[in-house]
């Protein structure tokens, strides 16, 4: 087993009545792209919401034997915890550079940024190689192809240090090609570290999963490896559906 | 050509060209009148670069400006009038509208601003002080977007209907009649000058020192909180704390234009900090364009310049000319004149087949 990374435990989310996220426990390992499905409204970006602190909650998320909950957003970023939009949140009007330099210097002194960037820190130079962006470190994000921006959003977390990332459907919206790339990179950045990812392409998770936690109205209906949770009767039933039923049991014998 | 004007040699030669302007141009060609105008003018420079900042780049529509100008033109004022009143009457000496008001005891308050060196930390401190506190107070709840720009108007109104209500500050009528500035007498032409010369650096100082923000790793943060906040939450960094910075120096910025105001143009009461007032320098800014760093300041001077110029003609048409300007540069020219280039640029593209031709 890989070392443990973060771990939630009985994580509720309430708005107004309304459970989004009733109970789930959620153990994320360094070394495993773990994979969050499930149907729309199932709670899974509500989670992350959760653990990232945008939302409140009861339970408990921790990393590295301290405790998360109540922390301030940009905290728990500095914590550690890392994590994108369904949309690529990028700043358009800088350059890929600078959007991965203000990513890189969270913790600046006040004097540091009163000064100029004379020259591009080894990690930002080390980061564009490594999500393919070195050629347009001078163009401004806002002019990236679409799939370039969820890159560029990964690489942010990456050159902030975070060793847990939470990617909230990295490839929506990508052709055949860049999900192949966004796979890789996906393992690569595991390596160290422990990657969430929330998705709902099947054949994207099969891919690439390491773990797999189906989500069903807010509450955790399986876990395991893909095999086991394609098995899982329960899943098939509620979440895939009886069209992909035979295609589950496929990919569960193959 | 913008290459140019980035580059270290092109900095250089624009501020070299800028303080031929004002320190050689402008006092040969202006009468003392008209030089006193154009100080004054560059009173609402300063404000604009300040604005520049906070909205330009910080993305925080600060309609209320008169609150922090006010404050440095009445601590200023306030010191004005006690160096006036000790020179007639020394020490202790009431200031002369409070005696004409029949006032014989000196409001508590007052008493420090005797002091130079106090009232110059006054001028510094306070505003920029409130401004941080009125941020952390405001940034925190993540109020933005047009609820802090309501805020903010609503601030400035506040401020002059409580300054008309201050008896022991003029009141509706203000603080005016300043015989010295410092020791030295102000209605000399070459103190006039002096004090022209003064303004005319500020706004040098205050350019530079926006520059160096816009251009520092600081200056990209406010960008990239500007366009994503929450992403920069997300990243590790408290966003409310980097508006905070940019909104304070805005204020200061706003402080020191309101301190040279006052003796440049002889006379503050509530009528130039309110609403209206504080319109106005966001017009200039909007006018002459908020993204960049000098747009601001031509906008500001040429906004006066033609309040001035229309006034002086027609008295009541200047209100229907600022409406009409803004609407123009909304609908027309959301980036303002500095932009002019580059709107000319692409529409020069636009007509030019083989440009057409070239892009596909």
């Amino acid at each position: 087993m890989n070392a443990i990374a973060l771990s939630c435990t009985d994580i509720r989310v309430d708005f107004d009545g309304f459970t989004a996220v009733d109970g789930v426990d959620l153990t994320l390992r360094r070394g495993e792209v773990h994979f969050l499905i499930g149907p729309n409204g199932a709670g899974k970006t509500t989670l992350v919401d959760a653990v990232t602190g945008l939302v409140k909650y009861t339970g408990s998320v921790v990393k590295d034997g301290r405790e998360l909950r109540g922390k301030k957003v940009h905290h728990i970023a500095r914590a550690g915890v890392g994590r994108t939009f369904q949309t690529a949140a990028v700043f358009e009007n800088l350059t890929v550079a600078q959007n991965l330099d203000i990513a890189a210097g969270a913790a600046r002194s006040p004097w540091t940024l009163l000064r100029r960037r004379t020259s591009l820190p080894a990690a930002v130079a080390d980061t564009m190689e490594r999500i393919g962006l070195a050629e347009r470190a001078g163009a401004a994000a806002g002019t990236l192809a679409h799939g370039q921006k969820q890159w560029l959003e990964i690489g942010m977390l990456l050159v902030g240090d975070a060793d847990v990332l939470l990617l909230d459907e990295p490839i929506a919206g990508m052709g055949q090609a860049e999900r192949e790339t966004t796979g890789r990179l996906l393992h690569d950045i595991a390596a160290e570290r422990a990657v969430a990812v929330v998705e709902h392409d099947m054949d994207f998770m099969r891919a690439n999963a390491s773990r797999v936690t189906v989500l069903h109205g807010g509450a955790v209906l399986a876990a395991g490896s893909v095999d086991e949770v394609s098995a899982d009767p329960k899943v098939q039933e509620v979440y895939l559906g009886a069209a992909e039923r035979e295609e589950a049991v496929d990919a569960a014998a193959a | 050509m913008s290459k140019f004007w980035e580059s270290r040699l092109g900095v250089w030669s624009g501020f070299a060209a800028a303080a031929a302007v004002l320190f050689g141009l402008a006092p040969l060609l202006l009468s003392g009148f008209r030089l006193g105008l154009f100080a004054q003018f560059i009173c609402y420079a300063i404000v604009a670069v300040g604005i520049g900042l906070a909205w330009g780049r910080g993305g925080m529509l600060t309609l209320g400006q008169g609150v922090f100008f006010g404050m440095g033109a009445y601590l200023m004022a306030m010191h004005l009038k006690m160096a006036d009143a000790e020179f007639r009457g020394g020490p202790g000496a009431v200031p002369d509208f409070m005696e004409l008001a029949g006032v014989r005891e000196l409001p508590a308050y007052w008493v420090p601003f005797a002091s130079p060196v106090f009232t110059i930390a006054a001028i510094v401190l306070l505003p920029t002080g409130l401004a941080v506190l009125l941020g952390l107070a405001v940034f925190k709840r993540r109020v933005k977007g047009a609820y802090f720009a309501i805020l903010s108007q609503a601030l400035a109104g506040a401020f002059a209907i409580f300054l008309i209500g201050q008896q022991s500050l003029g009141g509706f009528n203000g603080l005016s009649y300043f015989r010295y500035f410092f020791g030295f007498t102000l209605n000399d032409p070459v103190n006039q000058r002096m004090l022209y010369f003064i303004t005319a650096a500020a706004l040098l100082v205050v350019v530079a020192a926006s520059l160096q923000l816009r251009r520092s790793r600081y200056g990209e943060l406010l960008v990239a909180v500007r366009d994503a906040e929450e992403r920069v939450r997300f990243l590790g960094y408290d966003a409310a704390g980097v508006k905070v910075v940019a909104y304070a120096v805005a204020a200061l910025f706003a402080s020191i234009a309101g301190a040279l105001f006052v003796p440049v143009v002889g006379i503050i009461s509530p009528a130039s900090i309110g609403i209206v007032p504080s319109i106005m320098f966001l017009l200039g800014v909007a006018i002459g364009g908020r993204g960049t760093l000098i747009g601001p300041v031509v906008g500001a001077l040429a906004v006066a310049f033609a309040q001035t110029a229309l006034s002086e003609q027609f008295p009541s048409a200047w209100t229907y000319a600022q409406g009409l300007l803004f609407v123009c540069v909304i609908a027309l020219l959301p980036g303002g004149i500095a932009s002019i280039p580059a709107v000319a640029g692409r529409i020069r593209v636009k007509h030019r087949p083989e440009a057409v031709e070239a892009t596909t």
